[in-house]
C-alpha cells in the first residue's frame, strides 16, 4: 500500500464506486472518500472524526467479489466497488431488521422518532416491517442521571457514544460487555449507574446516539413530529451528520 | 365486475388504524365503488367469509386474538399487517418486559386505586399470552403496512396497488413508522 | 476447600477477603484474566463489589473489568458451587457422546437443573463448549479438571463424591488420566526435539539463513487459514516496532480439535523451542502461549518446562550463550471464548480486553500485541519450525504435496474404533484416514471442525491439504446411524453461544439460525423456514466481520447442499407454523387463573 502514496503526484489516486471515479488521499477509507466526494455509503456506527469501528456492517460494499466495511477499508488505487446496488441493499435491509429484532424498537413510543438514524435508515432501504421473530429481550433502563436518559432497549451496539466519550470528551463513560446476543451498554462508573459516571450534557457522548437510546431529559418533543431531522431530510444526504449534531447541542445546554 | 372484498379487525390494537383508514374521508365512496367490507368493525359481521383481502391491526396478546388471526388468514387470500402493533407488537409489547404475573398483579391487585384486589379467571376471558407478539410470529403475512397509524393516504395506495393487480409498494414518503 | 461461603458475599466484610485475593494473584501475575481466575477461584464468583476492587487494584475503568467479566465464559456474576462442573456439549466428547444424557442424569442424582447452582451452594452444573477431550468419548470439568470417559455408573460415583464433599485430590486418581492415544506418528510426532537442539543448529544457520529455511520449507500456518509463516515472520520482521512478540495460540476450541493438548502435554520442548527460533528471527525478546481456559490443567506441566528450560539456558538472557539474544515466555490462560482462537481476538484478550477481533488491516504482524509487529502461531507451527531448522526445509518439502509440504497432525473422533491422534503426509485421502481409524459405516465427515467443511461419502476419495480440504486438524466421523440434523443443531448453538456480538450479521444472524433449526429440527419447520435459512446463511457467511462468522453458517450450508433430505424429512407440509410455542406461551396464565379448561390451551 506504501507505494499507492509514493505515485506521481500528478495522477491522483482514484478508486472507483459503482462505475465513478472518485479521488482519495493517503490514509482515507473508501468510506472517507465516497463521503468526500458527496457518494453515500449506508452506515450506522460510523461518524467522522471518530476511529472507524466497522460493526454495524450497514457500509458492506464489494470490492470486487469481496465483502468489505467502507468504513475500515483504507482506499486502494484501482479498486472496483459496487455499492449501491439492489443486492447490496437487500443485505443492509436484512441487516437492519436484524437491529429492529434483536432491540425493542416501539418507534411510536419513542422521543427519538423522526430524529433516528436506524429508523431512517430503515425507510432509506424500504423496510415495511422486522420479517424476522422478534427477540424482546429485557434490558435494562438507566433513568439515574438528572440530565441524561439511557435505555437500552433502542442500543443498537455501534459504539458511538463509547468512542465519542473517550476521544472527544477524553473521558470514558461507557463500554461494552457481555458476549454475543448478550452484548450490552454498560457505564463506566462503581454502580454501573449513568448518575455515577462523569457524563455531562455537554458531552458529544450525549448526544451521538444514533438511535433514542441516549436522550436529553426535559427537552422531549421539542420540535415536533413531522418537522425533525428525517421528516425534511433523507438518510442519504451527505454532511447530515454534522447538521444534526449542531443541532441537537443547543447553546443553552 | 364483483367487488373485492376486504375484512378488517383489531387484535390488541387501539383501533387507531381504523380511525386513520376512515380519514380517507370522501374517497371512500369512490373505494366502495371497487370493494366491500365482509367482516370488519365497519360492518359489525361477526366472522369472516372468504375474502380477498384482511387487514390485520394490532398484535396477538390473548387467545382470542389467535383464533379471529387464523380465521382471517384462512379465509383471506392476501392478509396485510396494519400498523405498528400488528408488524412488531407495538406498545402493547412493551409489557413483553415484565412477565404476565407482574402484569396483572400491577394492574388488579397492587395499582393506584385497585378495589377488592384479584386476578380475573373468568373462563370468558381469553387468556393472555406470556408476551405480545407481532402476527408474523402467528402466521403467514403477504404484506407489511407501517405507520401509527399508517396514513389514510397509504391504504389507498397499498388497496390502489392491489386493485390493479399490482405487487404493492410504498413511496419514500409514504414510508414512516410513527 | 479454602472457598469464602456464600453468605458471606454480600456483606460489608467481604472487601478483607476480595483484596487479599487480589494483591496475591496480581503478585503471581498481573494479567486481569488471571486475576479474576483467582477471584472466581476463591468466592466462586466476582461480585460487582469485586469488579470495583479489581479495578481499582489494576488501575483499569470499572466498565473495563465488568466487560470482561461478562465476556467469558468461566467467570460468573452469581456464585458457583463449591463443585463447579461443566460438561462438554460437543458432539465427540459432549454429554451425549454416548447415547445417554449424562448430564440430566447427573442432574437427577444431585436435584439440580443445568445452568444452575443448587440451594446449598455445595454444586453448580452446567454445559461448556468443547473441551477438546474428543478422543476419551463423554467429558466434564469439575474445578477446571477434565474427567474423561464419563459413563452412567461415573456419573452415579460423580453425585456421591460431591454429596460427601470429597476432596478433588481423593478422587479416583484414572478419572483424571488424560492419554495422548497417538495412533500414527510421522514427522513431528516420531520423536520430540532434544532441548535445545533446534536452537544449536538455529544460531549456527543465523537468523536470515533460519528465516530462508522456514520460508523455502513451505511451512504454512497449522491453524487452518494456511498463510506461509515464513512470510509472516519475515513480514514482522520487516516492521518498525518498539518491540516484537512471539504469540503462540494454544486457543484450541474448535470442536472436535485436541491435538494441540497432545503437544502441549508430550511436545512442549519442541513448542518453546519453535518459538524461540521464530524470535530470533523476528528480533522478539517476549513471547506468550495463550493457553484455553480448558487446559489449564496443563499449566503447572507448561511452567515447569520453562523453568528447566530457563536453568538449561534456552531460555531467559544470552540465550545459549549468544550475547543479544534474549527471549522468555509467558503463559496467559484464557476463561473460555472460542473466539479468542482468532488472532487479533487472542491479541485483545492478551492484552486483558474482551476477545473481539479487531478491525485488518493493519495485521498483527505490524500491529499486534500492544500494538507491536507480532507473530500469532499455531502450537503445530511452531513445532513444524523448529524440526525445520534442525533437519533442513529439504527435510521438510519432502513430505506432503507441493502447495502443502510437511505432515498435519489429525485429531480424529466420532464414530471410529479409534480416536485419537493421527499424522500424515499432507495429501492423505479421507478413505485412507477413515480405514487406518477404523470408521466402517461413515456417512458424513466434518473437516476442520463446524468452521469447516462437512461431506458425504461420495467425496471421500478427496485429500487433506490446502488446495481441496484444509483443515486446522479436527475430523469428526459420521456414522450412518448419526442424526446429521442433530450434528447441525449442534454447531449452529456452538456458534451462537460463541459469537463475540461485534457485528450485527453474526451477533443477531447466529442467533436466527439456532432458532431456525430448533424449529425444523422441532418437528415444526416448514418449507418457508428452510427458504429462510438459505438467505440467512449467505448473509452470515459473507457480510460478518471475522472468520467466526463467515465461517459459522458453514455447517448448515453444507448439510442444505448434500444432505438436503436430512432437513426436509423434518419439516411439516404446511404453509406456515409459527415461530413459537401457542400452547406453552399460554401456561403462565393457566397458573396464574387456575385455569385447565378448553379454552385455556391451544393448538
Amino acid at each position: 500500500m506504501s507505494a499507492d502514496t509514493k505515485q506521481n503526484p500528478i495522477t491522483q489516486n482514484t478508486i472507483t464506486i459503482d462505475g465513478q471515479e472518485i479521488p482519495f488521499l493517503a490514509g482515507q477509507t473508501i468510506m472517507d472518500a465516497a463521503l468526500a466526494a458527496g457518494v453515500y455509503i449506508p452506515h450506522l456506527c460510523h461518524r467522522q472524526g471518530l476511529t472507524p469501528h466497522g460493526s454495524c456492517k450497514l457500509c458492506v460494499v464489494d470490492i470486487a467479489s469481496r465483502s468489505a466495511s467502507a468504513c475500515t477499508m483504507p482506499a486502494v488505487a484501482g479498486q472496483q466497488i459496487s455499492n449501491n446496488t439492489p443486492a447490496l441493499n437487500e443485505a443492509r435491509k436484512t441487516i437492519t431488521q436484524m437491529l429492529f429484532i434483536e432491540g425493542n424498537h416501539i418507534c411510536p413510543s419513542c422521543e427519538k422518532c423522526g430524529d433516528c438514524t436506524l429508523q431512517a435508515m430503515a425507510y432509506h432501504l424500504g423496510m415495511l416491517g422486522g420479517h424476522f421473530p422478534q427477540f424482546f429481550q429485557r434490558r435494562e433502563v438507566d433513568a439515574s442521571h438528572p440530565t441524561i436518559m439511557l435505555d437500552r432497549d433502542r442500543c443498537i451496539l455501534c459504539e458511538l457514544c463509547v468512542r465519542a466519550s473517550r476521544e472527544v470528551d477524553g473521558k470514558d463513560v461507557f463500554a461494552i460487555a457481555g458476549r454475543g446476543i448478550n452484548a450490552h451498554l454498560v457505564v463506566n462508573s462503581v454502580r454501573g449507574k449513568l448518575v455515577d459516571s462523569d457524563l455531562e450534557t455537554s458531552d458529544m457522548a450525549a448526544h451521538i446516539c444514533p438511535v433514542g437510546a441516549i436522550l436529553i431529559k426535559e427537552h422531549g418533543y421539542e420540535v415536533p413530529i413531522g418537522q425533525r431531522t428525517f421528516d425534511l431530510h433523507q438518510v442519504s444526504e451527505v454532511g447530515l451528520e454534522k447538521t444534526i449534531l449542531t443541532k441537537v447541542r443547543q447553546p443553552d445546554e | 365486475m364483483s367487488k373485492i372484498r376486504i375484512a378488517t379487525t383489531s387484535l390488541a390494537g387501539c383501533f387507531g388504524c381504523h380511525m386513520s383508514f376512515l380519514d380517507m374521508d370522501e374517497r371512500l365512496v369512490a373505494l366502495l365503488e371497487h370493494v366491500e367490507f365482509n367482516r370488519s368493525p365497519f360492518t359489525d359481521i361477526k366472522h369472516c367469509g372468504p375474502c380477498d383481502i384482511g387487514l390485520i391491526e394490532g398484535g396477538v396478546c390473548n387467545v382470542e386474538n389467535v383464533h379471529v388471526l387464523r380465521e382471517f388468514r384462512e379465509n383471506c387470500k392476501i392478509l396485510i399487517a396494519v400498523g405498528a402493533c400488528a408488524i412488531n407488537g407495538g406498545v402493547p409489547a412493551m409489557r413483553n418486559h415484565f412477565n404476565l404475573r407482574e402484569c396483572l398483579e400491577e394492574a388488579y391487585v397492587n395499582g393506584a386505586g385497585v378495589e377488592n384486589p384479584q386476578i380475573p379467571n373468568d373462563v370468558e376471558l381469553p387468556l393472555l399470552l406470556d408476551k405480545v407478539h407481532p402476527i408474523h410470529d402467528v402466521v403467514r403475512v403477504d404484506y407489511y403496512l407501517p405507520g401509527c397509524p399508517p396514513s389514510a393516504d397509504e391504504f389507498l395506495k397499498i388497496l390502489g396497488d392491489l386493485l390493479a393487480g399490482k405487487e404493492p409498494s410504498l413511496p419514500q414518503n409514504l414510508l414512516h413508522y410513527d | 476447600m479454602k472457598n469464602v461461603s456464600d453468605a458471606d458475599s454480600n456483606t460489608a466484610g467481604t472487601t478483607g477477603l476480595i483484596r487479599p485475593i487480589i494483591a496475591k494473584a496480581y503478585k503471581e501475575s498481573p494479567h486481569l484474566l488471571h486475576v479474576l481466575y483467582a477471584l472466581q477461584q476463591q468466592c466462586l464468583h466476582i461480585s460487582d463489589e469485586a469488579v470495583r476492587e479489581v479495578a481499582a487494584h489494576l488501575d483499569l475503568p470499572t466498565s473495563q473489568v465488568d466487560a470482561v467479566v461478562e465476556f467469558y465464559s468461566f467467570f460468573h456474576k452469581i456464585p458457583r458451587g463449591r463443585y463447579d462442573i461443566l460438561f462438554s456439549n460437543c458432539t465427540s466428547c459432549g454429554y451425549l457422546a454416548g447415547g445417554v444424557d449424562l448430564m440430566a442424569l447427573l442432574g437427577q442424582q444431585l436435584g439440580i437443573v443445568a445452568g444452575n447452582t443448587r440451594g446449598d451452594g455445595l454444586v453448580s452444573m452446567g454445559q461448556t463448549s468443547c473441551i477438546g477431550m474428543c478422543d476419551h468419548g463423554a467429558a466434564l470439568l469439575v474445578n477446571g479438571m477434565p474427567i474423561v470417559s464419563l459413563d452412567a455408573a461415573m456419573i452415579a460415583r460423580i453425585a456421591a463424591l460431591v454429596e460427601a464433599e470429597t476432596l478433588l485430590e481423593d478422587w479416583p486418581a484414572g478419572w483424571f488420566q488424560v492419554d495422548d492415544n497417538i495412533r500414527v506418528s510421522g514427522l513431528l510426532l516420531k520423536d520430540d526435539l532434544t532441548a535445545g537442539t533446534g536452537l544449536r543448529a538455529m544460531l549456527a544457520l543465523g537468523a536470515a539463513d533460519t528465516l530462508s529455511a522456514i520460508i523455502q520449507s513451505g511451512l504454512r500456518g497449522r491453524g487452518g487459514a494456511g498463510f506461509s509463516t515464513g512470510m509472516k515472520w519475515q513480514f514482522c520482521r520487516e516492521a518498525q516496532g518498539a518491540a516484537h512478540y512471539v504469540v503462540c495460540n494454544a486457543d484450541e476450541g474448535e470442536p472436535g480439535t485436541f491435538k494441540d493438548r497432545v503437544l502441549l502435554h508430550s511436545y512442549a520442548d519442541s513448542l518453546f523451542e519453535g518459538m524461540a527460533v521464530c524470535a530470533f528471527a523476528v528480533g522478539a525478546n517476549q513471547g506468550y502461549l495463550y493457553l484455553r481456559g480448558e487446559y489449564r490443567y496443563l499449566l503447572p506441566h507448561l511452567q515447569s518446562v520453562l523453568v528447566r528450560r530457563r536453568e538449561l539456558g534456552l531460555l531467559g538472557v544470552d540465550i545459549l550463550g549468544q550475547p543479544g539474544f534474549s527471549f522468555d515466555i509467558g503463559i496467559v490462560v484464557g476463561a473460555g471464548a472460542y473466539i479468542c482462537g482468532e488472532e487479533s481476538a487472542l491479541i485483545e484478550s492478551l492484552e486483558g480486553k474482551r476477545g473481539i477481533p479487531r478491525v485488518r488491516p493493519p495485521f498483527p504482524v505490524t500491529h499486534g500485541y500492544l500494538g507491536q509487529p507480532t507473530v500469532v502461531n499455531n502450537v503445530e507451527t511452531f513445532i513444524a519450525a523448529a524440526h525445520i531448522v534442525l533437519r533442513g526445509s529439504a527435510w521438510f518439502r519432502a513430505v506432503g504435496t507441493e502447495k502443502s509440504a510437511g505432515s498435519k497432525i489429525l485429531s480424529i473422533s466420532g464414530d471410529c474404533a479409534a480416536p485419537g491422534i493421527y499424522e500424515y503426509p499432507f495429501g492423505v485421502t479421507i478413505r485412507q484416514v477413515l480405514n487406518d481409524c477404523g470408521a466402517k459405516d461413515a456417512q458424513a465427515v466434518q473437516v476442520g471442525g463446524p468452521s469447516g467443511m462437512l461431506i458425504g461419502s461420495a467425496e471421500f476419495d478427496r485429500r487433506l491439504d490446502f488446495g481441496d480440504l484444509p483443515t486446522g486438524g479436527s475430523l469428526m466421523v459420521f456414522s450412518q446411524a448419526r442424526d446429521l440434523l442433530a450434528v447441525i443443531v449442534n454447531f449452529a448453538h456452538f456458534f451462537a453461544h460463541e459469537s463475540c456480538g461485534f457485528c450485527t450479521p453474526c451477533r443477531v444472524g447466529t442467533v436466527l439460525l439456532k432458532n431456525g433449526l430448533d424449529k425444523i429440527a422441532g418437528g415444526h419447520g416448514t418449507q418457508y423456514d428452510l427458504d429462510e435459512m438459505q438467505r440467512l446463511v449467505t448473509l452470515v457467511k459473507f457480510r460478518s466481520h471475522c472468520g467466526l462468522g463467515q465461517t459459522a453458517a458453514n455447517p448448515i450450508l453444507d448439510g442444505l447442499q448434500r444432505f438436503p433430505q436430512v432437513f426436509e424429512q423434518r419439516l411439516v407440509q404446511r404453509d406456515f407454523e409459527p415461530h413459537f410455542d401457542l400452547d406453552a406461551a399460554l401456561e403462565d396464565a393457566r397458573q396464574i387463573s387456575h385455569r385447565d379448561d378448553a379454552a385455556a390451551h391451544i393448538e
